[in-house]
């Protein structure tokens, strides 16, 4: 069995977000990277499935150099081997084509990923790599149970959850519960040191958007204060003020 | 360009958030609006009409009631060729999230997620404004090529109804392979009777300051009071006092209601990120200092237990 799980290298979610070049760029300055942590849930349920029933765990990013920490860190976390296609992520069409032309080179019974980077909030690579192989795709995935090659999964819907059942091979975007998010140990630092990263160049994937530009939004202006006494105060600027009851 | 839209019913009505899409399809062509629509035999689509809407077709099959995304997908992209459409609008659901990617790949159009506002619409130049990181920036994203589809993110536009138009309506029945079949639905949990989190205009949102799951009567009277949905911190779900499909955050349901109540939560900025596209935003919270109070629009300094009866009897002598 040999899982691929995709993984995105973005900044930590207490990060404070500020834009370089024209505000055309991410600010890296102060700002600490970290696994996305959808990508996190993906990897952990992997490395459950490499555990409990034996399986090649990969993990890849579509990233430059510096993303080699965060890969590291997956390792560490119980990944077997590493790729690194070696092309700065700007657009969902991109990366994931640069997965799917992996994928069909070197075969895989399942890809994981998570629903949704915390960068672009895009949540489209799952269903795109999924077409694009001709693959079931579904996200966002709160458990994933295999017994031989059939999949049992929930699936988050509005106000509740689905159970589907499925069989291998096809693309899953997870989130939480499906499994509890791992720290490295010790162990796993030192071993991922020496596991295999293979950086792999552009195939020259063609993008489908770009973002032109960035920005913040206004600052927020002060909190109006109600004393507790007279809470009652509050449904009635709620009505009359901002009229949203 | 031509604009088809992917709208919704529930009990017999078309859902707000489909309206929106139509209102951001108006933006993108002059022409009237297109919608493809999986809804009941009988089902009423003059009222579209108001909105600028000309043309419906009509999914009739019960099979596609509660869709997967892969036959949705097929029946999207048979739909825009059939009309020709170059510009397909979703709002922006669990369900659309799977599909809009699938669809785009099959039409060979770019996509764009999380939309907020159309920028740009002439083709080639094609602009978008998104919401990124979880809420904390906007980004301008063009779009290449002659095929758009796009996601709308809830409550991001006003609906305002259109040129009126005689609205014709044509039974589309998609013709869909097997393959698109492979996810089975065993069963689904779903609650019933309660405002859903995701298209709620007002959410009553408690964190762990609420002590135990014995104290949700509490919010839950208010919402009941507001018309409201539910909604909850990490932890809170974490600890299982709640469902997680009430989990509001970075790494939940991210809302955009009109009213966001936030009660006994810190204002963690994982939190807030779920949070700060809603209009208003209000604090309940016994420590002044709770950084909830730096992105709140109105807040209370006070113990929940006491301030929540208050505010539910208030609203009540309101309505
Ligand atoms: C990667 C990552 C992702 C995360 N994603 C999310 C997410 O999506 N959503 C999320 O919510 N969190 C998320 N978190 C967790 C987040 O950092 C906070 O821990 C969490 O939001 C805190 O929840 P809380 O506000 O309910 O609890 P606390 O921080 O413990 O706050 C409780 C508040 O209640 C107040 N209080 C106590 N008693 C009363 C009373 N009687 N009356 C009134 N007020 C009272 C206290 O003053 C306090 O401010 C994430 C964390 C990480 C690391």
């Amino acid at each position: 069995m040999k899982i691929l799980v995709c993984i995105t290298h973005v900044p930590d979610t207490v990060s404070k977000i500020t834009f370089s070049d024209n505000n055309t760029r991410l600010n890296p300055a102060g700002i600490q990277f970290i696994i996305g942590p959808y990508d996190d849930y993906a990897l952990a349920r992997a490395v459950e499935i490499k555990e409990a029933n034996g399986a090649q765990v990969t993990v890849l990013n579509v990233g430059k150099a510096d993303t080699e920490p965060t890969i590291r860190k997956a390792l560490a976390i119980g990944a077997d081997d590493a790729v690194r296609i070696d092309v700065e992520p700007q657009d969902a069409f991109q990366v994931a084509r640069l997965i799917a032309d992996y994928v069909k080179a070197n075969p895989f019974d399942l890809v994981l990923m998570g629903r949704e980077s915390i960068d672009y909030n895009g949540g489209l690579v799952h269903g795109l790599v999924g077409e694009l192989l001709g693959w079931p795709s579904v996200s966002p995935v709160m458990k994933l149970d295999l017994n031989g090659t059939t999949a049992t999964m929930a699936k988050e819907v509005e106000g509740g959850k689905e159970y589907v059942e499925l069989t291998l091979p096809f693309v899953a975007g997870c989130q939480e519960p499906i499994a509890e998010w791992k720290i490295p140990n010790m162990r796993g630092i030192m071993s991922a040191r020496t596991k295999p990263l293979q950086v792999l160049a552009d195939t020259g994937a063609a993008l489908s958007s770009e973002v032109t530009s960035f920005d913040l939004p206004p600052a927020k202006s002060a909190v109006k204060i109600i004393p507790s006494d007279a809470a009652e105060q509050l449904i009635n600027l709620l009505h009359t003020e901002a009229k949203v009851i | 360009m031509k604009t088809l839209v992917f709208v919704e019913f529930e009990a017999g009505k078309v859902k707000k958030s489909a309206l929106e899409a139509i209102c951001f399809g108006r933006q993108i062509a002059a022409g009237p609006v297109a919608v493809v629509a999986a809804a009941p035999a009988g089902t009423d689509f003059a009222p579209l009409g108001a909105y600028g809407v000309d043309q419906v077709l009509h999914i009739a099959d019960p099979g596609f009631d509660m869709p997967e995304a892969q036959p949705l997908a097929t029946a999207l992209a048979q739909a825009a060729s059939q009309l020709g459409a170059d510009a397909i609008l979703l709002p922006k659901t669990s369900l659309t999230d799977a599909t809009a990617p699938r669809l785009a790949a099959k039409l060979g159009a770019a996509v764009a997620s999380n939309v907020m506002a159309i920028v740009d619409a002439t083709p080639g130049n094609f602009t978008v404004k998104r919401s990124v990181f979880t809420g904390k920036a906007f980004a301008q994203t063009r779009l290449a090529g002659g095929k758009v589809v796009l996601t709308i993110k809830k409550n991001s536009i006003d609906v305002a109804e259109g040129n009126a138009s005689a609205v014709s309506v044509e039974t589309f029945a998609p013709s869909i392979p097997a393959s698109d079949h492979a996810v089975k639905r065993i069963s689904v949990e779903k609650a019933t009777g309660q405002v859903l989190l995701p298209d709620a205009e007002i959410v009553v949102s408690g964190g762990r300051g609420m002590k135990g799951p014995e104290n949700w009567g509490l919010i839950q009277d208010l919402a009941d009071a507001l018309g409201a949905a539910t909604g909850c911190s990490k932890p809170v779900s974490d600890m299982d006092w709640r469902p997680h499909h009430e989990h509001v955050g970075q790494t939940g349901i991210k809302v955009s209601p009109n009213l966001y109540i936030a009660v006994g939560i810190s204002g963690a900025i994982q939190h807030v990120a779920g949070i700060n596209s809603s209009k208003v935003i209000v604090a309940i919270n016994k420590d002044p200092e709770a950084p909830i109070f730096k992105v709140a629009d109105y807040g209370i300094v006070g113990d929940a237990f006491e301030v929540l009866p208050k505010l539910t009897a208030a609203v009540k002598n309101l309505n």
